[in-house]
């Protein structure tokens, strides 16, 4: 008989006390009324408008900054990689990388109203130069304003995440194509890209997630007015906003079965780009 | 042909850059106007002078080297358990270390609150739910550094010949494994020291006097001193990464990168 899995077991017991048993509670939980009984209730008590709005606020900056991090970023490690520039650019960038992408909460957030508020040094700037920002309808406490403070830890992670892919790329695959006659931009439309593709969707995912779970940035800059579903959690806590604890768990329900899908098509992806830079 | 894409590169690079100074030397610029007419460093003097500064930073930074010997503790000796004996239950713990993901941590404290508020057992009030919650927020990337470390490592040859010069296993491990693989170990011990340091979420709602809870207090009633903060934090950051990085350019780690948002 062997005993030697009994090593594992404190392990195990760490992440059923605080892993498995909180989250399943809030899974039973958003399953029951007040009394303790079986309810879908508050499952479909999630389409108010209220909450629907939340969640679409949510899935919005999550979309909007996953894809324009992966754009911007990818042509920043496509610049740093491809764009033959001398060598400080990257020995400063991937490590500045690092440390902005980990730059978050609420130190990033005052760093934005002090940027982009209504005094801000940019707006400020901008508004000596006769171009009133917030006149134009930009308002940091909003959808953009928040996007735009998401992208600054966004950016950084496609950089990180993206300068091995276009490293992968090898010049003699572009050589090949273009001794065949083929383009600058029918090489990267015919070889390039559907090589990146599995990584850039990847990515898109994983930033997806990474905003979508966030929550001292927003609350930070915005101090719960903008109602996203982490900053309505976080009220929740506080006090019952929802007039409904049970509601509130199913909230948090929510959440975790869109982060549970993310997760999902994230390690598809991955899988598939193993296979397909193998 | 060869010109003009690296003019391209430039420009890239360079609006890239714009958008990610900008706000630092926004902030930098603001946090130098406390005293009115004149620059200078009074916000900076004014935070070194805060007694709540030097507490909540210090309960955090405890914190931090608690959850990370906690981490450590309770990882090292799983991960290489799993290597040496079970294949089969390594996926089983490579399945629990990505859980967290799944779980954001406003999602994560709720839980903790729900479970550990009322009987059988009450833990709200306890440390011990923080650094547990902590160790749950960053166990993905201790996990992966610890996994990493141990899978570049012959775990079975040193094991088997510790035990043949009669090495016991506490033995085995501190004193055979853990050296090999201290580069990967650094390297999650400061991401997760990075993470837990201005982390707000769980230590607003656990109700600990934590440096994120005092950082996100300062910014709402302070108007000079939330810009030296911020400095401050990213000048910290800077030192943690630094480390990281110069230890694995030492070891030829690759270095990863994560954290709480």
């Amino acid at each position: 008989m062997n005993w030697s899995w009994l090593g594992t077991v404190p392990f195990f017991l760490f992440a059923c006390a605080f892993l498995v048993l909180p989250s399943a509670s809030l899974v039973i939980g958003s399953f029951q009324d007040n009394a303790g009984n079986f309810t879908l209730q508050n499952i479909t008590d999630l389409g108010q408008p209220s909450i629907v709005n939340a969640y679409l606020l949510s899935v919005q900056v999550s979309g909007v900054t996953a894809l324009l991090g992966t754009l911007v970023g990818g042509l920043l490690a496509w610049a740093m990689v491809l764009g033959r520039l001398p060598r400080f650019v990257r020995a400063f960038l991937i490590p500045f990388s690092g440390v902005a992408s980990n730059f978050a909460g609420v130190p990033l957030a005052f760093a934005f109203i002090a940027t982009l508020g209504r005094v801000g040094f940019v707006t400020v700037l901008l508004k000596n130069l006769g171009f009133d920002l917030y006149d134009k309808g930009f308002n940091l406490y909003s959808f953009w304003g928040l996007s735009a403070t998401y992208l600054y830890f966004q950016i950084p992670l496609v950089v990180l995440i993206l300068t091995p892919a276009f490293e992968a790329l090898r010049p003699q695959w572009r050589e090949a194509a273009e001794s065949l006659g083929a383009s600058g931009g029918y090489y990267w439309r015919s070889v390039a890209l559907p090589i990146l593709t599995p990584a850039l969707l990847s990515t898109v995912v994983l930033l997806f997630g990474n905003a979508f779970g966030a929550y001292a940035t927003a609350y930070a800059l915005t101090g719960g007015s903008l109602n996203i579903v982490p900053i309505m959690i976080g009220a929740q806590i506080q006090g019952d906003i929802l007039h409904n604890p049970n509601l509130g768990y199913a909230l948090a329900f929510g959440m975790m079965v869109i982060m549970t899908l993310v997760l999902a098509l994230y390690s598809w992806l991955q899988r598939r780009s193993a296979r397909w830079l193998q | 042909m060869k010109k003009r894409s690296s003019l391209v590169a430039w420009l890239f690079i360079i609006v890239g850059t714009s958008y990610f100074l900008l706000p630092l030397i926004a902030t930098f610029l603001f946090s130098l106007r406390a005293k009115k007419d004149t620059l200078g460093f009074t916000a900076y003097q004014r935070v070194f002078a805060d007694s709540s500064f030097y507490e909540t930073f210090l309960f955090s930074a405890l914190m931090a080297l608690l959850t990370i010997i906690a981490s450590l503790l309770l990882l090292v000796p799983t991960v290489y358990w799993a290597y040496l004996r079970h294949p089969r239950l390594h996926r089983l713990i490579e399945l629990v270390s990505l859980m967290p993901f799944v779980i954001p941590p406003i999602v994560l404290v709720f839980g903790l609150i729900k479970s550990y508020s009322r009987p059988p057992v009450i833990l709200v009030q306890s440390r011990g739910l923080l650094i547990a919650g902590y160790m749950v927020l960053t166990l993905p990337y201790m996990y992966r550094a610890i996994d990493a470390g141990l899978r570049a490592t012959n775990v079975k040859t040193l094991t088997e010949a510790a035990q043949s010069l009669g090495a016991g296993w506490p033995r085995i491990i501190w004193q055979v494994i853990v050296p090999n693989v201290r580069g990967a170990l650094v390297n999650g011990a400061f991401l997760t020291f990075a993470t837990v340091l201005g982390e707000l979420t769980l230590a607003q709602y656990l109700a600990w006097p934590a440096f994120g809870p005092y950082l996100a207090r300062i910014s709402q009633n302070k108007a000079y001193e939330p810009a030296a903060l911020t400095i401050i934090s990213f000048a910290l950051t800077w030192v943690i990464f630094g480390i990281v990085l110069l230890v694995n350019s030492k070891d030829q780690q690759q270095t990863q990168f994560g954290g709480t948002h």
